[in-house]
């Protein structure tokens, strides 16, 4: 049940466009939305890590970077 | 009634002194789709919603606060010790010319709080696709807030945030399968 986190697409290029493309744009499809409704009894994080990362279901964690720096 | 613990609900350290990036952070303080519009937002709509899910927009509701407190953290450590040059240099002078360094309801454009930006509909479900939609909203602001900065002890704190979005969201989306008394969803179980 590993559904992506990140979806890509490629937007229309085109020939006089005034900055340089960024031809792969990317959004983000956390956990949420293929999870209706949680089943009980998922694997748990231990107390700390919980408390480090927002939420105590690793079925529920969704990373994210900072575009910073990445020219994108 | 509330009682109060006096410690954020996440640490937050800010390590880069950046006061332009204070200004961004005002739209989840002030804005249409930050934490004040969600913690008065559900704490309103849960008067008039039916009882399976009074609990869940109070408890949402109450941790919103908690996510106001520490954006407000991180916008005092980014101005409190910024000249009025530095501040002027950060798009700040309209701000400071108002109110110094107070903090005030504004998003990050200096358009000050409205209740315009909430519902409530008395429509259970109107209402809770409402919320469902304010968290997805919110949760993108988190992302563009970390985008905008490269000091990774503030993206830690604002990931926190984000995750916390997103699972509100799933919680909003249960109780829409509750409201719906959805039988069929059980059996997944
Ligand atoms: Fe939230």
């Amino acid at each position: 049940m590993a559904y992506p986190q990140e979806q890509e697409y490629y937007p229309f290029v085109g020939p006089y466009d005034p900055c340089p493309p960024i031809t792969c744009k990317t959004y983000s499809t956390p956990p949420q939305l293929y999870i209706p409704f949680q089943p009980p009894n998922l694997p748990q994080f231990s107390p700390h890590e919980a408390l480090m990362k927002g939420t105590l279901w690793p079925a529920l964690f969704s990373p994210y970077e900072s575009r910073w720096g990445k020219g994108r | 009634m509330w009682i109060y613990e006096k410690k954020l609900q996440y640490p937050v350290r800010v390590s880069k002194c950046d006061p332009h990036m204070a200004k961004l952070l005002l739209e989840q303080y002030g804005g249409a789709d930050g934490e004040l519009a969600a913690a008065l937002r559900y704490l309103n709509q849960r008067y008039t919603i039916p009882e399976k899910v009074i609990g869940l927009l109070n408890d949402i509701g109450t941790e919103e606060f908690a996510h106001l407190e520490m954006i407000a953290t991180m916008v005092y450590k980014l101005t409190k010790d910024a000249t009025v040059e530095q501040l002027k240099a950060a798009g700040l002078d309209a701000h400071y010319v108002s109110h110094d360094r107070a903090l005030f309801y504004e998003n990050a454009g200096g358009v000050p709080w409205t209740a315009a930006y909430i519902q409530a509909k008395g429509d259970p479900i109107a209402d809770l696709y409402e919320d469902i939609a304010a968290e997805e909203k919110a949760r993108a602001t988190y992302q563009w807030l970390i985008d905008m900065t490269d000091d990774v002890d503030l993206q830690d704190s604002l990931k926190f945030l984000r995750e916390r979005e997103i699972v509100h969201s799933l919680r909003f989306r249960e109780a829409v399968e509750i409201l719906k008394d959805n039988k069929d969803m059980k059996k997944v179980f």
